[in-house]
């Protein structure tokens, strides 16, 4: 419990030394059933010389998932690099779980190899032990893929923290605004802007092999949807029909592009097939049907749709077919998206008059509720299923925040010095 | 000589000098005013006819006594329905496209920032269209009349309230 207080009180502002604005993570909940592990500070071996804290890196990682509660490092009395320096006694003493020790060395062409051992404090035994290669820059994301590693090892899922964030920005008012579409790493480091315009930009989404962002555009003063390669920043417009071009989302397989167009008369869903050009129409009703999201297995989609009179979740069959009603609470659900298993479906709904996230099982049942509200939106499941991100409102300011499913209350906020922050989609997956 | 001539004469000259001196009729005595002196000073009106004036020609969307200057339609959450104090005003502005066979209109739909920001992009549009249908209505041809919706993305007003809300929740008309 003291712990936890400690934990709770230590509001870990991680600044970030990038030269764009940059975002801040705060954490701001309490961590409950988190289970102690200590990251003993990695040693440089044969004058491998290392400027970043590697880990630190590896604490913050995991004591984000909200599933782990990291020794401080103040706290510790001893500092191992080897195996052969390791007294469990002292760490069982200490009231750890799991010890992870790690060191640096020169590795060829001018990198490194970095080793790190993950062990069992009350047995001693040694669970897991890796080198990784790395470059000087590549340093930081080789951090991210050990506390993968680790949080792998540990609890059986896929670990999240090598992976990125797309989001939207915005400061200024009027004919002095811009906005901007970034990827960020998941942890909020090294913001990269990839589109930066004087007019909106809406609904980024990842390609399944996190390779392209499609998004929406107002350039040009209609709205277009358009896909971009990340590492050339070349883009090809895919969508600029007569009224909305909206909701982009990439098929499990990446060659269809679901979307939103309202060119034969009002919101319906298409299709469109990335190689061939071909769309198909999936929905054709005088109501609002719009943001389209695939099952995991490809086989349908959910949408929002308002044809029952108000904003609910319906299912339409991914070659077509009828629409059938997935939610029936409320009368405001919208913004669906499944788990990666297909199990869980993440959505915003409106209760009592505020919008907050909500997690329902696939048939739409068992509702929980994830934001404290009151004007969430745009969640969505981190890949590995065990975190959602939204956006919503901090002191009159749009922030993201982070909250694990099922391991506690622990939320973070990420946010920006100025301006506000929006739309975030977690990248798939990375290799 | 009359003895009483001398006296006379001298009662006619005070007359004289007291009726002779031509004075503008003020009831009191203060000096001039400068308009006064200034009108002095001017030259007269010329004889002849003045040229003709006119008023300046403001276009109807810059004349705040127009029912053109007005161009946003506002609606209340949640609905595309069109207010019975907006009619007038889109009976105005149905009848100026109607009557100018070169004139464009581009009807740009908004909503309030709840709830999520791509249905709010439909229930932009879905506004749009119910003004387009209005004026249609009215006798403007479609073809003249083009839709666009910004959502929540582009408010009049930032702030977070009902106040903030409802200037967001609008239908502009662009010419």
């Amino acid at each position: 419990m003291k712990q936890l207080l400690k934990f709770a009180l230590l509001a870990l502002l991680l600044s970030l030394g990038t030269a764009q604005a940059r975002l801040t993570i705060e954490i701001t909940g309490g961590i409950e059933g988190a289970q102690p592990i200590a990251v003993a500070p990695f040693g440089d071996i044969d004058g491998a010389r290392v400027s970043l804290d590697l880990a630190d890196i590896i604490s913050a990682d995991l004591a984000r998932s909200g599933r782990f509660l990291p020794m401080p490092r103040r706290e510790m009395l001893v500092l191992p690099t080897q195996e052969a320096d390791i007294d469990f006694r002292e760490w069982q003493l200490l009231g750890m779980n799991n010890l992870v020790i790690g060191a640096v060395a020169p590795g060829p062409g001018g990198g490194y190899a970095v080793r790190f051992s993950l062990f069992d404090v009350f047995s001693g035994k040694k669970l897991a032990s890796k080198s990784l290669p790395s470059t000087q820059k590549g340093l930081r994301h080789t951090a991210h893929r050990i506390a993968d590693a680790i949080y792998e090892q540990l609890t059986g899922t896929p670990g999240v923290f090598a992976t990125r964030i797309a989001y939207v920005t915005s400061r200024g008012r009027g004919p002095k605004e811009r906005v901007t579409l970034r990827v960020a790493d998941a942890d909020g480091f090294n913001p990269q802007t990839i589109v930066d315009s004087p007019d909106p930009l809406m609904a980024p989404a990842w390609s399944p092999d996190g390779r392209r962002l499609a998004y929406v555009s107002f350039e040009g003063r209609q709205s277009s949807i358009y896909v971009q390669e990340l590492t050339t920043g070349r883009r090809q417009r895919v969508a600029s029909y007569e009224g909305i071009n909206g909701s982009p989302a990439f098929s499990p397989d990446g060659r269809r592009l679901a979307m939103t167009l309202s060119k034969d008369g009002n919101p319906d869903i298409y299709v469109l097939d990335l190689g061939s050009g071909q769309l198909n129409r999936l929905t054709d009703h005088y109501a609002i049907d719009t943001e389209p999201a695939w099952s995991p297995d490809g086989s349908h989609l959910l949408f929002t749709s308002d044809r029952g009179g108000r904003p609910q979740v319906y299912r339409v069959p991914a070659n077509g077919g009828p629409a059938s009603r997935v939610t029936f609470e409320g009368d405001y659900n919208a913004g669906a998206s499944y788990s990666p298993d297909g199990r869980s479906i993440v959505m915003v709904s409106r209760i009592g008059g505020q919008f907050r996230v909500v997690t329902t099982d696939a048939r739409g049942g068992g509702r929980r509720l994830i934001s404290p509200g009151n004007l969430d939106e745009s969640p969505s499941f981190a890949p590995n299923g065990s975190m959602v991100i939204y956006a919503t409102q901090n002191n009159g300011r749009g922030v993201l925040a982070v909250t694990p499913l099922g391991g506690g209350g622990a939320i973070q906020r990420l946010s920006q010095d100025t301006g506000e922050v929006r739309e975030p989609a977690w990248s798939p997956l990375l290799n | 000589m009359d003895p009483r001539l001398p006296l006379t004469l001298l009662l006619l000259a005070a007359t004289l000098l007291i009726s002779g001196c031509p004075t503008t009729p003020t009831v009191d005595d203060e000096p001039p005013s400068a308009r006064e002196l200034d009108a002095l000073q001017q030259r007269p009106l010329p004889p002849s006819p003045p040229p003709t004036t006119q008023p300046l020609q403001l276009s109807p969307f810059e004349d705040p006594s127009s029912p053109l200057y007005r161009r946003i339609v506002y609606f209340d959450y949640d609905t595309s329905e069109i207010s019975p104090q907006y009619v007038d005003l889109l009976r105005a502005h149905a009848a100026y496209l109607f009557n100018d066979p070169g004139a464009r209109v581009t009807l740009e739909g908004h909503t309030d920032e709840r709830g999520t920001r791509d249905y709010n992009l439909a229930l932009g549009d879905r506004r749009s269209v119910a003004v387009k249908r209005y004026l249609v209505a009215e006798g403007v041809p479609s073809e003249r009349i083009s839709t666009l919706s910004y959502g929540e993305e582009r408010p009049a007003d930032p702030g977070h309230g009902e106040n903030a809300w409802a200037k967001n929740r609008r239908v502009e008309l662009v010419y």
